[in-house]
């Protein structure tokens, strides 16, 4: 048991995907009842190192992975999940892998329940032993006990608190007999503070059993509260790893983000001079998967560029989706003073906004039809655009010299590559797709635009030449911006303000000039903690 | 409020049930008939039909919905009697034969059907709706051209003139309702087939104990959540394909059970409904699409066939015309199953509603919504 060397030594690993480097040569080690605190943005390479770790297939379809993972010091290469389990490592997920429908109980032993042996064993095998459940309560409890909090082994978990939905899964990776390092991905993020406190205190009951713990949270303070080292993942690379004791919170958020700065970068904030409140929203939540959004409130103003950031899954997604009326929402939303209806793309559009959704494929675009379709597609569904009367306007049919007309001034003006307005959009590139999308905006001439993660998944020229294009419409027709990223830099690139978006509220609005660890800060849950105490005070 | 709130819940979960009792309480004067006689046909249609319904609980346990396809075990029961008649075994050896022709048969047609299922994860009730129709038609070739042509068949009686495929109607005389007699009970001017019910009642033991061992475990971790499960060490569609043989085969004991009683059977078109009136059944009694358990199975056994009791003389009663009765019955078993899963899905809508409640935990004054035109 107490043996000295790391159980867990990762050495010098490296990952890419299609030539896109995510992990570079990243080296670290894990003692018995040591807890490592893992941090890192949104594309540091934290979720792709766990992958690895657990010997996930996409690794392995993808083009597996550079240098050495051992446990022991033996070398390890897991084809499966199941392997690492078996190896004993144990992952307890972001979100809760358990079955509603079941006791505390049984899903702490799922499918390892205790069983005694029935006369059909001989004929149908294993699976037609009886469950013992006296003995799956007393191994349940006792792995409750292990954890040290107060869970009820009866209670459905349909029923339960959301933190004891946590500790059931702690507790179910614990019954594992090998189990020696236990990964948790975010586990407080659902949780409310006095159960994070619950938590940590169980986290730091399993590692004096001998466990060790990688910890991955982006609330800071709880890593520097339960850490005893911590590893900052930038950018791939592993650019800190040391001791927890003597660092801050400031320390740890700017090195997350901090990295270099370009020369070019802060465009915005010079000062500039606005119109009035165009948009304003109160109260709005959304209901979008992962996205979830609790309560937003904020204006934007006429000629404004307004950037919403933040980490993956805490909800500045769902800001434009839920406005826009993709996904179910509520609250108040004022266009100039009027009342927008929540839930109805259509009213939305024909208030005057328009989305450039981050799903290019699935809701930006009409894939297998042309280009002037596309482009056109929503002026004509919502203003009645491109469509010409017949025969007294009893019918309406496709004006397509206009559609064309449209079409070839947008691809001028946005420098789309194509052959002809005739190509299916499907046939474009990423970039050229995204243009497509913003061509289709532009088309319904809307006051105000929202733009969701512009310049995901196309390439570094593409980028620029889509946030030119934004900046330039701003400036030449005053079009209002609501820009959603996940890429600071680009907000602040072109952003008038940043608002930073924490766990469905935003957590603080920044200027563009403000510094890298301030942002870091509004990332790292301390707005949710603020909300919380303002709502016990 | 909140004993409001569980009244309104369980008026809602107990929709079908409870709407099925006021018709038939309704329909039981109007018919003229005495308790007498409705209770001694309750006793018969127990025996006839709580079988082949409760082979549709296992399915519904391991998340697969109602089991159409469980026409393809009783296809396999009317195969084994058929062969029973055949070389002419009667009475409870008969059914005794015809079950175990039938068992290999059904398995088979139970491992295809949950092959299939498999592939069609979410959409089981119509692709097992489907499939019962494709197996129908394997089964009239197999029946209707190649036995007496390619399979030799004994007794020239149960064949058409032609000389080859089976008559329309079969009479099942050797096996007329020998498990049934078997134990027959006489009570105060009742009969009751004791025999049968013990029958019934292993099997309802069998699906108690079932349920407390590993494998039904496995099914019912499988029917809450199958990424679940899978990412546990479930073999989930090992599981679900087991959930779906066990249905089949008891659906195929289940069909000659309740042949043996009718005492004759279309050979062509017993089966067409069978999935069908059990399924009635079943809803009636207050089973999902999600949840069934044993009393679901006889509180809808009971109501449903009380009804088909009632209406055909209610109909003649009240409007001069039985045929009214006879409409009334399919009506009232498509309705039912129609009513049961849109209730379902509205059940779903309002749950997912309840838990949007819980999103926003600071609760906000929302401000009232823009004047929408």
């Amino acid at each position: 048991m107490g043996q000295q060397g790391p159980i867990l030594s990762v050495e010098h690993v490296s990952k890419e995907f299609y030539g896109n480097v995510v992990l570079n040569d990243v080296c670290f080690e894990l003692k018995a009842g040591e807890i490592l605190g893992l941090v890192g943005e949104n594309g540091a390479g934290k979720t792709t190192l766990m992958r690895i770790l657990f010997g996930m297939p996409v690794i392995a379809e993808t083009g597996g992975y550079k240098g050495r993972i051992c446990l022991d010091g033996q070398e390890v290469r897991f084809s499966s999940p199941f392997d690492a389990l078996d190896s004993g490592i144990g992952m307890v997920h972001q979100e809760f892998s358990l079955i509603p429908g079941f006791t505390t109980t049984e899903n702490i032993v799922l499918n390892r329940e205790s069983m005694r042996p029935s006369i059909l064993n001989d004929v149908f095998g294993d699976r037609m032993s009886v469950l013992d459940r006296p003995d799956m309560r007393k191994r349940a409890e006792a792995a409750i006990a292990k954890l040290g909090v107060k869970l009820d082994p009866d209670l459905l978990i349909s029923e339960m608190p959301v933190g004891h939905k946590q500790f059931t899964e702690i507790a179910r990776e614990i019954t594992r007999t090998k189990t020696r390092i236990l990964v948790l991905d975010e586990p407080t993020a659902v949780l409310t503070e006095s159960e994070a406190e619950v938590l940590l205190a169980a986290l730091r009951n399993i590692a004096k059993l001998g466990i060790a713990i990688i910890f991955i949270s982006h609330r800071l303070r709880e890593v520097v509260d339960v850490a005893d080292r911590v590893v900052v993942l930038r950018d791939g690379l592993a650019i800190k790893d040391l001791p927890v004791a003597g660092v801050s919170v400031r320390d740890i958020a700017s090195w997350m983000v901090g990295r270099t700065v370009a020369a070019d970068a802060v465009a915005g904030g010079e000062g500039r001079e606005f119109g009035d409140e165009l948009l304003k929203v109160e109260g709005l939540w959304v209901d979008m998967p992962g996205e979830t959004v609790r309560d937003v409130s904020f204006s934007v103003r006429k000629g404004e560029i307004l950037g919403f950031g933040g980490l993956a899954g805490q909800g500045k997604l769902g800001i434009p989706n839920g406005i826009m009326g993709l996904y179910p929402a509520g609250g108040s939303v004022g266009l100039r003073g009027k009342g927008v209806p929540l839930d109805s793309p259509r009213a939305a559009l024909e208030a005057g906004m328009a989305f450039v959704s981050e799903d290019r494929r699935g809701v930006g675009l009409l894939l297998d039809e042309s280009l002037d379709w596309n482009i056109a597609f929503t002026a004509m569904q919502v203003q009645g655009a491109y469509l010409r009367p017949i025969l007294g306007g009893l019918f309406k049919i496709r004006d397509e010299a206009g559609m064309r007309k449209l079409t070839e001034e947008y691809v001028g003006a946005l420098d789309i590559k194509c052959t002809s307005p005739k190509q299916k959009a499907k046939e474009l590139s990423g970039g050229n797709q995204q243009k497509i999308c913003l061509a289709k905006a532009f088309a319904v001439k809307p006051d105000l635009l929202f733009v969701s993660e512009p310049t995901r998944g196309i390439d570094v020229g593409a980028k620029k030449l889509v946030l030119d294009t934004l900046h330039r419409y701003n400036r030449e027709y005053g079009t209002t911006i609501v820009m959603v990223s996940s890429e600071l830099e680009e907000l602040r690139a072109i952003c008038d303000r940043i608002a930073i978006v924490d766990e469905g509220r935003i957590a603080g609005i920044l200027p563009p000039t403000a510094e890298l660890p301030e942002f870091g800060l509004l990332m790292s849950g301390l707005a949710a903690r603020n909300a919380r105490e303002a709502v016990n005070a | 409020m909140s004993g409001k709130k569980s009244l309104g819940r369980f008026l809602t979960e107990n929709a079908v049930v409870i709407l099925f009792l006021l018709i038939t309480i309704a329909a039981i004067p109007s018919s003229g008939l005495s308790i007498q006689y409705i209770l001694q046909e309750m006793i018969t249609r127990l025996g006839r039909n709580t079988f082949l319904v409760l082979a549709l609980i296992l399915p519904i346990y391991a998340g697969m919905g109602l089991n159409f396809g469980m026409t393809l075990g009783a296809m396999s029961g009317q195969l084994g009697l058929i062969l029973a008649i055949n070389f002419n075994v009667g009475g409870v050896e008969g059914l005794a034969f015809a079950a175990l022709l039938g068992t290999p048969v059904s398995v088979l047609m139970g491992y295809i059907c949950g092959s299939v299922l498999n592939k069609a994860k979410g959409r089981e009730m119509v692709t097992g709706y489907m499939l019962a129709f494709f197996i129908n038609g394997i089964y009239q070739l197999v029946i209707l051209y190649m036995m007496g042509a390619i399979f030799p068949i004994r007794s020239p009686a149960i064949l058409l003139s032609r000389g080859y495929g089976i008559r329309n109607t079969l009479n099942l005389e050797g096996v007329r309702q020998s498990l049934d007699n078997l134990l027959m009970l006489r009570l105060g001017g009742y009969a009751l087939p004791l025999a049968t019910f013990i029958v019934i009642a292993v099997l309802c033991a069998f699906v108690i104990w079932f349920k407390k061992t590993k494998l039904g475990q496995d099914m019912r971790a499988v029917g809450h959540d199958m990424t679940v499960a899978e990412s546990a060490g479930v073999p989930v569609d090992r599981t679900r394909i087991i959930a779906i043989i066990i249905s089949t085969v008891l659906a195929c004991y289940g069909q000659i059970i309740f042949l043996q009683n009718m005492g004759n059977m279309a050979t062509y078109n017993a089966h067409d409904q069978t999935s069908f009136f059990a399924v009635a059944a079943i809803l009636v009694g207050g089973a999902s699409v999600k949840k069934a358990s044993i009393p679901n199975v006889f509180i809808g056994v009971i109501l449903l066939h009380v009804l088909f009791v009632v209406t055909p003389r209610a109909g003649q009663n009240l409007f001069g015309s039985a045929m009214i009765g006879e409409y009334f019955r399919q009506f009232i078993g498509y309705g039912v199953i129609a009513l049961s899963l849109v209730l379902y899905a509205w059940r779903a809508r309002k749950d997912a509603l309840r838990a949007r409640e819980g999103l926003r935990r600071a609760s906000i004054a929302a401000a009232p919504e823009g004047a929408a035109k």
